[in-house]
């Protein structure tokens, strides 16, 4: 690759061929960050994948983000995505309501995105349709919550030897 | 020149080969025979012959190798010889955070220990869940296992381990025969669901 693979040139393609519809440009720490609507993560993700000059074809990180002040879109699914040719990174984002989390599976392109999808159901709740085997990778199967939601507290609520006085917060 | 650090300044009760030897327990002595209680010998036996099962799973574990090597060395304790099959073992040592989902293993390897069997917590996360008091963390071994002696620390220092042992060992010379027919313990074990 002659020319090196800059910010500019990817979002100048990524506009090209998906318009206006990718939102929330900014750079961040370096990293090209964009936002895509909630069902074409997938058109995104295969485009960054095959362009042959683009050729994002390495999932580093695949996480959430809850936002409880955000109505209708407190779930922000992460995804960061590298060019290992170019050594370019780059940040995608999308959200979904937390009373209806249905993301597409991007299993299909990535196999790793399998144990992260399953980690970010864990511990989020995100649902990803299609994905082979969507249950709990890291907490115990008997969970009944999503711990990294906002509205659960921290701290086990399990334990009854905690005197709230002897912390200084009673 | 006298060395100006002097170690062993107390006097050892030793015999004429100069080896240690256990004090004997309280009994009848006459010519030629000796008697005492069974359960006494019995304890004496077991106590100065533990075969500890480590389960280690974090920094407490580190500490535990420490204990095990030259300087501190458990092994003039008796306790030398680890096992790491849990139906060889007396005494289920547990250091480290346990997370929940390491809870029924826990489990799972003390009902494979044979009676009669103790356990030890070793450190703040396996006596209490220590600093973790999240949602991911057993608050404390006992919620799964029965537990003997804890061993405040976070680290505790290998002394600090050592002394638990000892206390294990008091328990186990102290203890009666019976012990493990009786109904309380029964209704302990019932307790924590193990038959």
């Amino acid at each position: 690759m002659a020319m090196t693979l800059t910010s500019d040139i990817v979002r100048e393609k990524l506009t090209e061929k998906f318009g206006d519809s990718l939102t929330e440009w900014a750079q961040p720490h370096g990293i090209l960050t964009f936002c895509v609507p909630r069902d074409m993560n997938l058109k995104v993700l295969s485009f960054l994948y095959d362009d042959e000059s683009l050729a994002f074809r390495f999932l580093t990180d695949l996480t959430a983000v809850h936002y409880p002040d955000r109505a209708g879109e407190e779930l922000c699914v992460v995804y960061h995505l590298h060019n290992l040719v170019a050594n370019r990174r780059l940040r995608m984002k999308l959200y979904a309501p937390v009373t209806q989390p249905d993301v597409y599976t991007a299993t299909r392109i990535f196999s790793s995105a399998n144990w992260m999808e399953r980690e970010t159901y864990d511990f989020y709740g995100v649902h990803f349709i299609g994905h082979p085997n969507l249950k709990r990778v890291l907490n115990v199967d008997e969970m009944d919550y999503f711990p990294l939601r906002k509205e659960f507290p921290l701290e086990d609520q399990t334990r009854i030897d905690k005197d709230d006085e002897m912390f200084g917060r009673g | 020149m006298a060395r100006p650090v002097r170690f062993n300044l107390h006097e050892k009760s030793t015999n004429d080969w100069g080896i240690n030897q256990a004090s004997m327990p309280e009994g009848h002595m006459g010519d030629g025979f000796f008697a005492t209680s069974f359960d006494k010998v019995v304890g004496l036996a077991r106590k100065n012959s533990i075969w500890p099962l480590p389960f280690a799973t974090s920094c407490c574990g580190i500490e535990f190798m420490a204990t095990m090597a030259s300087t501190y060395d458990l092994g003039r304790f008796g306790a030398e010889r680890l096992g790491f099959t849990p139906r060889q073992c007396d005494l289920l040592m547990v250091m480290g955070t346990i997370a929940k989902k390491m809870g029924p293993v826990v489990r799972q390897v003390y009902l494979q220990m044979a009676e009669p069997r103790w356990v030890i917590a070793v450190g703040a996360c396996a006596s209490s869940g220590g600093i973790f008091d999240s949602y991911s963390v057993l608050q404390g071994i006992d919620q799964v296992v029965p537990v003997d002696v804890y061993v405040p620390g976070c680290p505790p220092r290998p002394e600090a381990i050592i002394d638990g042992v000892l206390r294990i060992q008091d328990l186990i010379h102290n203890e009666p025969l019976r012990r493990r027919n009786e109904e309380s313990y029964k209704a302990l074990m019932e307790s924590y669901g193990i038959e």
